[in-house]
């Protein structure tokens, strides 16, 4: 096949996922007069920001007026137990207001204060109640906003198609984009001169995740192929609270407003087992007696609940109660809000929270508790980017959402995703368009480049009598949830690298029976490929992180090194070989690092009780 | 547990047939969990499109025991026990294959609809909007896109003619949300009456039925609209109260 057979599209901007990140960098593309591509791997408005729960965080103060930017960005840095890259972690915080306004402006319907503003809600280590949301159904109201101001600017959509690889132009460039029709098998290639990955996350490389089929990390594997660095890829956070039980919607996420709107957690002994594992860096925020916890929530005088911890400290608490035996039947912990809340109430911010457990689980949550426990949820890693311009270190590529590094650093704080997705798809659409807009033609892709691309791809379907790919990914989520989980040993990470390179020799050699068009054991073998490239990326990180910071805890060396807090871990690939190696921390300016002279240091907690 | 007999519609455009897979019964499962171990071992080139497996972002419809539901909210405990479960593609759009159809009219017709114009911010450079009187709006912006009220509504289920001019039910709570929307300053009355066909919609509520985000789509959208749309030039009272006042009006200009 010659690339001439190829359907062939020329852009601007060609812009790879239309979730909350990519719609916003679409908006802004086309607002800016480049032509605009947003290609995305299912029908436009199922991306996985419309699974995002809880809310998006900015500094408005509409509740609390003592709220603002600093706080916000102080919150953020802690939470990220101080990896973060401080340039965006402040312009995040600073530019989220904005965004939720815009988004207003567009016809989003948030939940209202009495006084008809924007309402926010307490979120896990947010000072004041900061999350814009709806009810617990925020990510719909983002992505059906976005969605439907890009539909009304007349974006050009290609839904269902799947990228396979970025391909370069002879100065080293990334200037096309080669995927198919998931519907008919055939390919695409896309000519552009700047291509933003908006491609999500990795979750779906491990067993119990909140994470859809789609997230199977593939803008990181492309970045990566592309010659791109990725940053902090050990970081994989755990959400505390994910349903345990039926088996099939394990995995499933509770979101963090149960905890926000008065919910605790509870062991099979009835204890409120939090405040047993306060960790010295939050010990000052945080309520240690159950009255003044319970004060919290009208009453900001008082310290917060343990509960509202940031998330790393709360999966591992779970963690540790379970392991300790003082797990639920199912090998959970309860989140209560039944006996703390009234039916009515319940009913009324949770909506979705009480309709998925009635449906699922024949749960009534104003009734019983809840059993949740830890489901892999958020890569905190990603493509390193220049803050203001998400610029990869590849000339050409841009990334921003999930699939971009730095923003959260060891840990996300819930409701900052959305508000991420927002700040830097647009800065992504700015980048983006500037970029293209300043140059004269469009970059020459090889055509040879093109072909063995399109080989590669089909090379499955001609192995019809080779291993299943749901088997290989069946494999590969076992390895990595036993493996490379929210408690992890360097004996435990050293076995996973080797059984992670047998898996890739079956990945390479996977097949897939049946035709091209809307084959899902093919879109399966397809897909496996970025996923074992990013569980090596993981793992091979983790590895040489011997401390407990954040979304990474080792059992080995269970406290923070300030040694590793001054450096991130940077993947690259040259030549079919992955490498990871340390690079400094940015340093933060003297005007934003005196926000954190009083605080107390980055720790991780000893459990009291837990069994080690 | 016993076995579970399910029959998928296998096929393309150009046919297909009811093909049986056999697997053994699991605790709590869904029917969507059923489909992927049937995808996982007897025939991975099924196809079938899915997301969040958790009713939020309406991609697995498909009729189940003829019925349109979501793949991932059916408990199979909730079917009759015993009985093989049938799944078949939605009736009302083109099929791709096995279950996967073409729902491209619904993106269509939602390109048409006239996007929000807000009226000016407040003097304080806010939108101020009362919780009451976003509360209706909200109700349909919980919509999920699943396209299970276009597969049910018997206008373009029966009559692949009226897609032309026929939007749908999905459509009439998008201009509902839209036409009762507190900053709106647009006016799509016309356009609903014309080109989105809202009168041909019979009120027979089975769009409401299917609902699985449960939004009172009749009741709340797609009436409230015809009353809205049934303005004096179509309202034959009004039209002969605009003849009499138009006449007694006459009638005192020449007295």
């Amino acid at each position: 096949m010659t690339e001439s057979s190829v359907e062939t599209h020329d852009y601007d901007v060609v812009i790879i996922g239309a979730g909350g990140a990519g719609l916003r960098a679409a908006i802004e593309s086309v607002a800016r007069g480049a032509k605009t591509a947003l290609v995305c791997k299912s029908l436009l408005g199922k991306a996985h920001t419309v699974m995002a729960e809880g809310g998006l965080a900015a500094a408005m103060g509409n509740v609390w007026p003592e709220d603002n930017w600093k706080v916000h960005f102080r919150d953020t840095m802690r939470g990220g137990k101080m990896l973060n890259n401080w340039r965006m972690a402040e312009l995040h915080a600073k530019e989220a207001p904005d965004r939720v306004y815009e988004l207003e402006e567009w016809g989003a319907l948030f939940d209202r204060t009495k006084d008809g503003l924007i309402l926010q809600r307490d979120f896990g280590g947010h000072r004041y109640a900061r999350l814009a949301h709806v009810g617990d159904r925020t990510g719909l109201e983002l992505i059906r906003t976005l969605q439907q101001r890009a539909v009304a600017m007349g974006i050009d959509v290609f839904m269902e198609l799947k990228i396979v690889k970025l391909i370069h132009d002879d100065s080293g460039a990334v200037a096309g984009a080669l995927g198919f029709w998931r519907n008919s098998g055939e390919f695409v290639l896309f000519r552009g001169k700047s291509f933003v990955l908006a491609s999500g996350g990795i979750g779906k490389s491990w067993k119990y995740t909140s994470n859809s089929w789609e997230s199977s990390g593939d803008g990181h594997a492309l970045a990566l192929w592309a010659g791109a660095d990725l940053i902090d890829m050990e970081f994989v956070q755990f959400h505390p609270t994910g349903m345990v039980w039926p088996l099939s919607v394990r995995g499933l996420l509770v979101t963090e407003g149960v905890r926000g709107d008065g919910g605790i957690l509870k062991n099979s002994d009835g204890e409120r087992f939090m405040f047993n594992y306060i960790p010295p860096m939050f010990a000052p925020d945080t309520a240690d007696s159950v009255e003044e916890a319970d004060k919290w929530y009208d009453d900001k005088n008082f310290r917060r609940p343990p509960e509202l911890l940031p998330r790393d400290e709360v999966a591992r608490s779970i963690n540790s109660e379970v392991k300790a035996g003082r797990g639920t039947a199912h090998g959970g912990v309860y989140l209560d809000i039944a006996s703390r809340r009234s039916p009515e109430y319940i009913r009324r911010r949770l909506p979705s929270m009480y309709h998925q457990f009635k449906e699922l689980a024949d749960v009534d949550i104003t009734t019983t508790p809840m059993e949740v426990g830890p489901t892999c949820h958020y890569a905190m890693g990603g493509v390193r980017v220049d803050p203001d311009s998400t610029r990869a270190t590849v000339d050409g590529l841009f990334a921003a959402g999930e699939v971009a590094g730095g923003m959260h650093g060891s840990n996300r704080l819930g409701g900052n995703s959305l508000s991420d997705l927002i700040v830097f798809g647009r800065r992504a659409g700015i980048g983006a368009s500037e970029r293209a807009l300043g140059m004269t033609s469009t970059p020459k892709i090889s055509e040879a480049l093109v072909n063995d691309a399109i080989s590669e791809t089909l090379l499955p379907l001609t192995r019809s009598d080779a291993e299943n790919p749901f088997s290989v990914q069946h494999d590969l989520q076992e390895t990595m949830q036993d493996l490379v989980g929210i408690i992890r040993t360097h004996r435990e990470l050293e076995e996973a690298i080797e059984k992670l390179e047998v898996l890739q020799d079956r990945v390479d050699k996977v097949g897939a029976t049946g035709g091209r068009r809307f084959n899902s054991s093919w879109h399966t073998a397809v897909d496996l490929k970025s996923m074992i490239t990013v569980s090596k990326a993981c793992a091979n990180s983790a590895i040489l992180r011997k401390e407990s910071r954040g979304g990474h805890t080792r059992d080995d060396f269970p406290k923070a090194d300030p040694e590793f807090g001054k450096i991130n871990h940077v993947v690259s690939f040259k030549n079919g070989a992955m490498s990871v190696t340390p690079a400094p921390l940015p340093v933060m300016p003297a005007e934003l690092a005196v926000l954190f002279e009083d605080a107390p240091p980055v720790s991780n907690p000893t459990p009291k009780g837990g069994d080690k | 547990m016993s076995d579970i007999t399910v029959r998928i519609w296998r096929g393309d455009e150009n046919g297909g047939e009811f093909k049986e897979y056999v697997v053994p019964a699991q605790e709590g499962e869904v029917v969507l969990d059923v489909v992927h171990r049937v995808q996982a071992g007897q025939a991975p080139d099924l196809a079938v499109r899915w997301n969040c497996k958790a009713g939020k972002c309406g991609s697995c419809s498909a009729e189940i025991n003829g019925r349109p539901r979501l793949m991932c909210m059916t408990r199979m405990n909730s079917l009759p026990e015993g009985e093989p479960v049938t799944i078949t593609p939605m009736k009302t759009f083109p099929i791709i294959r096995d279950l996967v159809t073409d729902v491209s009219f619904n993106f269509e017709k939602l390109k048409e609809v006239p996007a929000l114009k807000p009226k000016p911010r407040e003097k304080d450079g806010t939108y101020r909007m009362m919780q009451q009187d976003i509360e209706r709006g909200q109700e349909f912006r919980k919509c999920i896109e699943c396209f299970l009220c276009q597969d049910v509504c018997h206008v373009i289920r029966d009559h692949e003619e009226n897609k032309e001019n026929y939007a749908g039910p999905r459509l009439f709570i998008r201009y509902a949300d839209l036409e009762m929307h507190p900053l709106d300053t647009n006016d799509r009355r016309k356009l609903l009456q014309e080109k989105a066909g809202l009168g041909m919609c019979n009120i027979t509520k089975c769009c409401t039925e299917v609902c699985p985000e449960h939004i009172h789509i009749t009741d709340n959208a797609i009436i409230p609209l015809k009353e809205r749309v049934v303005d004096d030039r179509y309202d034959p009272i009004a039209w002969l109260g605009r003849k009499i006042f138009k006449r007694s009006s006459k009638t005192q200009a020449s007295a």
